[in-house]
């Protein structure tokens, strides 16, 4: 059970920087997920925590030790790799004792811990075949419980469900967060997929290209994004965002459509200022087929095109077209449309963003 | 020819099939039979003269055949070893090389590019107890006054060619194993770190198995050239001094054209034959068990 702290930490390959000082304070106990799109740097941030990359500078401390010169063995971490990395010559029981045998754990010791492991994942008649025996998902949960054999102070987890089918991976989502109900060790879990950040973590930090843009709870980041990139990323459908001028109180798009300006930012924008405005699929939706938000609600109301549909059973997903493009909205109680028909559509713009155009950032406070 | 009608497949074969019989399959039908016989090179009506079981029951009270038989195994054990190890360790500096890596496989290839016989007389050139290069060298570093007889003592001269045929074929090992490190996954390695494994514990329990099979190939091959070794041998002692570093090999070889006893050098053979069999066979086996163990999939 430990804090992990990373203070300034850089990471560089050559003169290519990659990991820009980022900082970040994780509780004892707590699940972390970091997500971003492919290439920004989650991996090899969760791998100098682990040890398996040098840190070109700052800091990380784990449990309030310093730990940037310790090699990995010296860490007590573990780590659940995207590939799973069982060791192929071994058979399962193997697999799970391993790092015990390594550690000199006696017979009985060690096999009382996979009993216990085996049981946590359900593996017990798999423990004497080897890896190459196992489905995807066996060899997931393997990899899962040679990380929870050791007891570790920290749980690295580095895409550990992205080889796996759409079905497996919802099943192991959930066996990962009662899992973590269970070890309540600290959890770090790198993920390119939002939707596993947001089901699975206690808070989310968003990466881009080396740069921390936001660390919140999965609420947090979903209605107050901090940026315009979070607000793109985290959400799917994703937000629909759309390059805006203040003008009198209003936002003209490029195309010369506008929308009142939202109240809430009337006091946080001048005329002639560009911005990124932003709603959600939810808050956005054919008139009468939309949740209703509670009383403040300003909601402007426009009848637009449909362009095309994608229905989803329980709901369908409706593409309207404002300003010359499709934005997408979400039509609860889905009632038949079709192509061309022009419907009357609901801006809840108390629940929109706005976001300035040069920086990025949020412009609500 | 009426009523037979040969396949098409056949009549294809049928040139291969000839040519092979003619170099290959008569030879060794003839040199069995020769086994069974008395024949001399210098006497040609001997070639029909069947003694059986004679000339086997000879060798197998012929001490010299036996010391051959014994030195040929130490040889090999010896080289194989010796051989594995330093591939091993060649194959493993490439492997962390990050620049250069691709001229440093093509220089290691270097020795196999050379003939047998050009790597004896080379060996026996620097040998060579007055003008060889390692004699001037120990002598300039120091290390010795004398000229060390390496060629002419007999322990002295069966580790020269044990030299000369690991220098020749090291380069297989570490050719082999560095394609079984290339082709290893590296996140096993980085997960037995993570499982608290030291860097030594990581190569013997990680790393090792991986490219045990990969070694095991190498080998199969060595054990089946090793047990044919002839021309180093044959170009840096031939055997001597007074037989101290005959091999199986020189030995047939001198058997059947020094002393032109061709029946009883054709069964020294094909006993000889069953040991790279065994050999062979041997190996073949670990292989297989060890691809099993890592779930290879070749
Ligand atoms: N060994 C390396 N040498 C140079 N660049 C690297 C190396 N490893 C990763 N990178 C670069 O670092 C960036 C971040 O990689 P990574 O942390 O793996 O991203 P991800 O967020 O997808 O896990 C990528 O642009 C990648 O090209
Ligand atoms: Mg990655």
């Amino acid at each position: 059970m430990a804090t992990v702290s990373l203070k300034n930490l850089t990471k560089r390959y050559g003169n290519m920087e990659i990991v820009h000082g980022i900082d970040l304070e994780i509780a004892d106990r707590e699940f972390i997920a970091l997500v971003g799109p492919s290439g920004c740097g989650k991996s090899t941030t969760l791998r100098m925590i682990a040890g398996l990359e040098d840190i070109s500078g700052g800091e990380i401390d784990i449990g309030g030790r310093k730990v940037n010169d310790l090699p990995p063995r010296s860490r007590n971490i573990s780590m659940v790799f995207q590939s799973y990395a069982l060791y192929p010559h071994m058979t399962v029981r193997e697999n799970l004792g391993f790092s015990l045998k390594i550690a000199g754990a006696t017979k009985d010791e060690m096999d009382r811990r996979v009993a216990e492991a085996s049981a946590i994942l359900g593996l017990d008649e798999l423990l004497e075949r080897r890896p190459s025996q196992l489905s995807g998902g066996q060899r997931q949960r393997v990899a899962m419980g040679r990380a929870i054999v050791r007891d570790p102070d920290v749980f690295l987890f580095d895409e550990p469900l992205s080889n796996l089918d759409a079905k497996l991976r919802t099943q192991m989502r959930t066996e990962i967060k009662k899992l973590h109900a269970k070890v309540k060790s600290t959890v770090i879990y790198v993920t390119h997929d939002q939707v596993e950040a947001m089901t699975l973590a206690d808070r989310i930090v968003i990466m881009r290209s080396g740069y921390i843009e936001q660390v919140g709870t999965p609420d947090e980041v979903f209605s107050r994004p901090a940026t315009r990139f979070v607000a793109g990323f985290i959400g799917s459908p994703p937000m629909n965002l759309h390059e805006a001028t203040v003008s009198d109180g209003r936002l003209v798009f490029s195309a010369g459509d506008s929308l009142p300006l939202p109240g809430q930012f009337k006091s946080r924008t001048s005329t002639g200022d560009k911005v990124v405005f932003g709603i959600r699929p939810d808050d956005f939706y054919p008139t009468g087929h939309g949740l209703s938000s509670g009383g403040e609600t300003e909601v402007h109301r426009v009848e637009l095109p449909v362009s095309i549909t994608e229905p989803l059973g329980n709901e369908t997903l409706v593409f309207a077209e404002f300003n010359g493009t499709d934005w997408v909205s979400r039509m609860l109680n889905p009632k038949p449309l079709k192509a061309g028909d022009r419907i009357g559509m609901s801006f809840d713009l108390s629940r929109a963003h706005l976001f300035s155009a040069e920086t990025g950032k949020s412009l609500r406070n | 020819m009426k009523g037979f009608k040969p396949s098409a497949p056949f009549l294809l074969l049928l040139p291969a099939i000839v040519v092979l019989a003619a170099v290959v399959v008569l030879p060794l039908i003839l040199s069995l039979y020769s086994s069974f016989t008395p024949f001399r090179l210098t006497r040609p009506e001997t070639f029909y003269v069947f003694v059986g079981f004679r000339n086997y029951l000879s060798i197998l009270s012929n001490a010299d055949f036996w010391w051959a038989f014994g030195r040929t195994v130490l040889l090999l054990t010896i080289a194989l070893n010796l051989e594995m190890l330093l591939g091993l360790g060649l194959a493993m500096l490439v492997e962390k090389a990050t620049r250069g890596q691709r001229i440093l496989r093509t220089l290691m290839m270097f020795p196999m590019m050379f003939s047998p016989i050009l790597v004896g007389f080379q060996f026996k050139f620097m040998f060579n107890d007055n003008i060889g290069l390692v004699n001037n060298a120990l002598q300039s570093l120091g290390i010795t006054q004398d000229a060390i007889p390496w060629l002419i003592e007999g322990h002295l001269a069966f580790i020269a060619i044990a030299i000369a045929e690991i220098w020749s074929s090291t380069s297989i090992f570490a050719i082999l194993i560095l394609a079984g490190l290339l082709a290893m996954p590296k996140e096993p390695i980085e997960a037995a770190r993570v499982d608290g494994c030291t860097p030594w514990q990581t190569f013997r329990y990680v790393t090792w198995p991986f490219v045990m099979p990969f070694a095991y190939i190498a080998m199969t091959i060595r054990s089946l050239d090793v047990a044919r070794a002839y021309d180093i041998v044959k170009i840096m002692t031939d055997g001597g001094p007074a037989g101290r570093t005959e091999l199986l090999w020189t030995l047939v070889g001198r058997t059947a054209y020094s002393d032109a006893r061709m029946g009883l050098a054709n069964a020294m053979a094909y006993f000889s034959i069953l040991l790279s069999i065994a050999f062979t066979v041997y190996f073949y086996n670990k292989l297989a068990a060890a691809r099993a163990q890592i779930g290879a999939e070749w």
